[in-house]
C-alpha cells in the first residue's frame, strides 16, 4: 500500500493557528533563549513539509526501515469476546503499530525528526523518555544517521523499563538518569528542556509526544498522522467505508493524535481517547489528565493539567511509564472542550486485564499503555447498538512490560 | 514602596550599578527567608529578587531546583511567602521582585494574582517562562495595577526580538547571560558586553545581567561591560544552605557585601 506520509493542509479550519494555538491551547510558554529555536524549526518543518525530496526520502525509509504499512488487523476472538447472544457486536480492529520497527509508533516522529535535525545542521540529538519506547526509537534513528544521542529518563521509569534502557544504550545512546521530582516522565522532560536551552545552538530536542511548545504538537502530530492516513485507506479496501469509532490510549497523546487528525473532519467517526485512572480517580494516584485536571501551562503549552490549589504540579500515577505524566497535549484539550473527542479512563486493574485478554485471545502482548484503549471495550461494547467497526490503535508491543507485569502478578 | 524604575533612577542619578541578590522562599525555612532579606537589605542589595518554589522549575539549574523542592517539601505556600513580604517589606529600603513560574500565577487568575502581590508589597515580577509572545496578558493588567513586570533578553534572541522585548519590559531588561539555565559558572559568556551594546542601542532603560554570575570578580566585568545590575542568584542560595540558617544568614550577609564593594568604585 502506498500513501502519502504527511497529512495535506487543505483543510479548511487550520490548527493550530498562526500563535500556535488551538483554541485557548497550546502556545509557547518556554524561556526566552530557546524562542529562536522554536522558530527555526518551524521554519524548517514549513519548507521541507512540502520538499519533494524529504517526503521521498521519508517515505522510503518508512517503508524499508520502518516496515511501513502497518496492517489493519481483525481482532476475531476480542470481537467474538464482546459479541452479544445472537452474534452482532462491535467489530475490533487493531492499527498494528506494535509491527514497526522498535516496537511502536513513536518511530515514526523520531525517524522525521531526524531527518528534519540533519537538514537544519544540528549535530546532537537529546530526547526525554517515560517508557522508553520514544528513548528507543530516538537512540535507533541516531544510531542510523551516526549522530550524538542523549536520552533523559526518570530513575523510577529506567527500573520499570530497564530492557529499553539497555537497548538504548547498545545503539550507543547515552542514557542520562533523572532523579528530581518524581523520577518519571514529566521530570525527565523538564531536564531535556533545561538540556536544550543550555545547548540550543547544536542540538535537536526530539520531543516525542503532542506536548510541548509550538510547533511539537503540529509537527508531532503531522509525523504520526501516517496512522490515519493508513487505516482510512485501509478500511475503505476492507469494507468501502470509513470507520465508526477510533479508539486509543492518551499519555501525552502522540498515537490518538496520530490515529484521529485524519478523521476530526469526519464527524460520523466516534473519537475516543482512554487516560489512565491509575488506582482510581478518586484516589490520588492516578494520570486521568483531561477527566480530572485543570487548565493550566506545563512544559511549555496550555492544556488540561493535573494540579494543586497552590498551581503546583501533581505527581501523575500509572503502571504504565508512558501514560504516567500530569500534562496532556494541547490539541486533546481542544478536542475534548469542542466535543469534537471523548475522553475516559481504565484502572492499572483494568488495563492489566486487558493485556492479559489479548495476551490470551490474539496471540498479541500489547504495551501497558495500548491496554487502556484495549481495557475500554468493556465500558463501551454494551453501550453500542448494532456492530459498529471500532479501530483501536495497537500503538505498542508489551514485551517491555513483562517484568513489570510479573511483578504485579505476583504481589 | 518604592518602585523599580524609581529605584534605578534614583542609582543612576548616583552613577552606582544595583546589586540584586536572589533567594528561594521557604529554604531552609520561612523564617530564614524573613531574615535574609533583612540581612541582603543591610548588606548592600539594591533590590531583592524573591524565588517562588515552583515543581517545575524549567528555567533553573540544580542549585536553584533543589532549593525550590526543599521549599515545597516544607509545604511552602504563595500565601505564606506573600505573608513575609507583607511582614518585611516594609522595613527594607530594597523593593522586592517575585521570579516565579506561570502555571501557580494562571492557576490563581492574573488579577487576583496581581492585586494579592501588589497589596503585598511586592514591587515587580520576573516571570521566565513567559516570553514577550505570551506576556501580554499579564503586562496589561500589572500597569494598571502597579506592579512592573521585567521581561528577559537571552543570548540567542534575535535584533529585532531584543528590540520589542525592550519595549515591553518594564523596571528594567533582565539580560540572561548564558544560554542555559539558572547556576554558577566560572566564566562570563564573552557575548555579554555586546549584548549589552546591542540592547542599548534600542533603550534607555536599566538593564540587569543575571545567571551565572557567582563571585566578585565576575559582577565587576559585568559592570564593567555597562550593565545597570548585576544579579546573583544560585551562588547566594548555596551559601544560605550549606550551613545552618544562622551560619548560612552571616555567609550571605558577607558574600552581598563582596559582590557589593565589586560593583562600587
Amino acid at each position: 500500500m502506498t500513501t502519502t506520509p504527511l497529512p495535506t493542509q487543505s483543510q479548511a479550519e487550520q490548527r493550530p493557528d498562526t500563535l500556535g494555538r488551538f483554541g485557548r491551547f497550546g502556545g509557547k510558554y518556554v524561556p526566552e533563549t530557546l524562542m529562536p529555536a522554536l522558530s527555526q524549526l518551524e521554519a524548517a518543518y514549513q519548507q521541507y513539509r512540502n520538499d519533494p525530496e524529504f517526503i521521498a526520502e521519508l517515505q522510503q525509509l518508512l517503508r524499508d526501515y520502518v516496515g511501513r504499512a502497518t496492517p489493519l488487523y481483525f481482532a476475531e476472538r476480542l470481537t467474538a469476546h464482546y459479541a452479544r447472544p445472537d452474534g452482532t457486536g462491535a467489530q475490533i480492529y487493531l492499527k498494528r503499530e506494535d509491527l514497526n520497527h522498535t516496537g511502536a509508533h513513536k518511530i515514526n516522529n523520531a525517524l522525521a525528526q531526524v531527518l528534519l535535525a540533519k537538514r537544519m545542521g544540528k549535530q546532537r540529538i537529546i530526547a526525554e523518555t517515560g517508557a522508553g519506547q520514544h528513548g528507543v526509537a530516538t537512540a535507533t534513528v541516531c544510531a542510523r544517521f551516526g549522530l550524538k544521542c542523549v536520552i533523559y529518563m526518570g530513575v523510577q521509569d529506567m527500573e520499570r523499563q530497564s530492557l529499553n534502557v539497555f537497548r538504548m544504550r547498545l545503539m550507543g545512546a547515552e542514557v542520562s538518569p533523572v532523579s528530581t521530582g518524581t523520577g518519571t516522565l514529566k521530570d525527565a522532560t523538564s531536564e531535556a528542556i533545561r538540556d536544550w536551552v543550555t545547548n540550543v545552538e547544536n542540538t535537536h530536542y526530539i520531543l516525542g509526544s503532542v506536548a510541548g511548545p509550538h510547533p511539537y504538537p503540529m509537527i508531532v502530530r503531522d509525523f504520526h498522522a501516517v496512522i490515519g492516513i493508513e487505516t482510512r485507506a485501509q478500511c475503505l479496501e476492507k469494507w468501502g467505508g470509513l470507520p465508526d469509532i477510533l479508539l486509543a490510549c492518551v499519555g501525552g497523546g502522540s498515537n490518538a493524535m496520530g490515529l484521529f487528525h485524519e478523521f476530526v473532519n469526519e464527524p460520523s467517526v466516534r473519537l475516543i481517547g482512554v487516560e489512565a485512572a491509575g488506582e482510581g480517580v478518586n484516589t490520588e494516584k492516578h494520570a486521568a489528565t483531561l477527566t480530572q485536571g485543570r487548565v493550566g501551562v506545563l512544559h511549555g503549552a496550555m492544556s488540561y493539567l493535573l494540579q494543586n490549589d497552590d498551581g503546583q504540579v501533581l505527581e501523575a500515577h500509572s503502571i504504565s511509564a508512558g501514560l504516567d505524566y500530569p500534562g496532556v497535549g494541547p490539541e486533546h484539550s481542544y478536542l475534548k472542550d469542542q466535543q469534537r473527542a471523548e475522553y475516559y479512563s481504565v484502572t492499572d486493574e483494568e488495563a492489566l486485564a486487558a493485556f492479559k485478554r489479548t495476551a490470551q485471545l490474539e496471540g498479541i502482548i500489547p504495551a501497558l499503555e495500548t491496554a487502556h484503549a484495549i481495557a475500554y471495550l468493556d465500558t463501551l461494547c454494551p453501550q453500542l447498538e448494532g456492530s459498529p467497526r471500532i479501530v483501536i490503535n495497537c500503538s505498542g508491543r508489551g514485551d517491555k512490560d513483562v517484568q513489570t507485569v510479573a511483578k504485579h502478578l505476583q504481589d | 514602596m518604592n518602585s523599580i524604575s524609581d529605584c534605578f533612577k534614583s542609582l543612576r542619578s548616583r552613577g552606582t550599578c544595583a546589586l540584586i541578590p536572589f533567594i528561594t522562599a521557604g529554604d531552609p525555612d520561612l523564617e530564614t527567608t524573613a531574615k535574609a532579606l533583612r540581612v541582603l537589605d543591610g548588606a548592600g542589595a539594591d533590590m531583592i529578587e524573591l524565588g517562588v518554589p515552583y515543581s517545575d522549575p524549567l528555567a533553573d539549574g540544580p542549585v536553584i531546583q533543589a532549593a525550590a523542592s526543599r521549599a515545597l517539601q516544607k509545604g511552602t505556600r504563595l500565601e505564606q511567602v506573600l505573608e513575609i513580604v507583607r511582614e518585611v517589606s516594609p522595613t527594607l529600603r530594597s523593593p522586592i521582585i517575585l521570579f516565579m513560574y506561570y502555571n501557580p500565577i494562571l492557576n490563581r487568575g492574573i488579577e487576583t494574582f496581581l492585586q494579592q502581590i501588589a497589596d503585598a508589597g511586592v514591587a515587580g515580577l520576573v516571570v521566565p517562562d513567559l516570553p514577550l509572545e505570551e506576556a501580554e496578558g499579564l503586562l496589561k493588567p500589572a500597569q494598571k495595577i502597579g506592579i512592573e513586570v521585567v521581561l528577559l533578553v537571552a543570548p540567542t534572541s534575535s535584533l529585532e526580538r531584543i528590540e520589542a522585548i525592550a519595549r515591553a519590559s518594564q523596571g528594567f531588561i533582565y539580560l540572561v547571560s548564558v544560554t542555559g539555565v539558572t547556576g554558577m559558572r566560572s566564566q562570563m559568556e564573552a557575548r555579554v558586553p555586546e549584548l549589552l551594546k546591542q540592547i542599548r542601542s534600542y533603550t534607555d532603560k536599566p538593564i540587569g545581567v543575571g545567571f551565572g554570575i557567582s563571585a566578585p570578580e565576575q559582577a565587576r566585568q559585568v559592570r564593567e561591560s555597562g550593565a545597570d545590575a548585576v544579579i546573583v542568584g544560585s551562588a547566594i542560595v548555596k551559601r544560605l544552605a550549606d550551613e545552618t540558617p544562622q551560619a548560612g544568614l552571616q555567609a550571605i550577609g558577607e558574600f552581598c557585601q563582596s559582590l557589593k564593594a565589586a560593583i562600587s568604585d
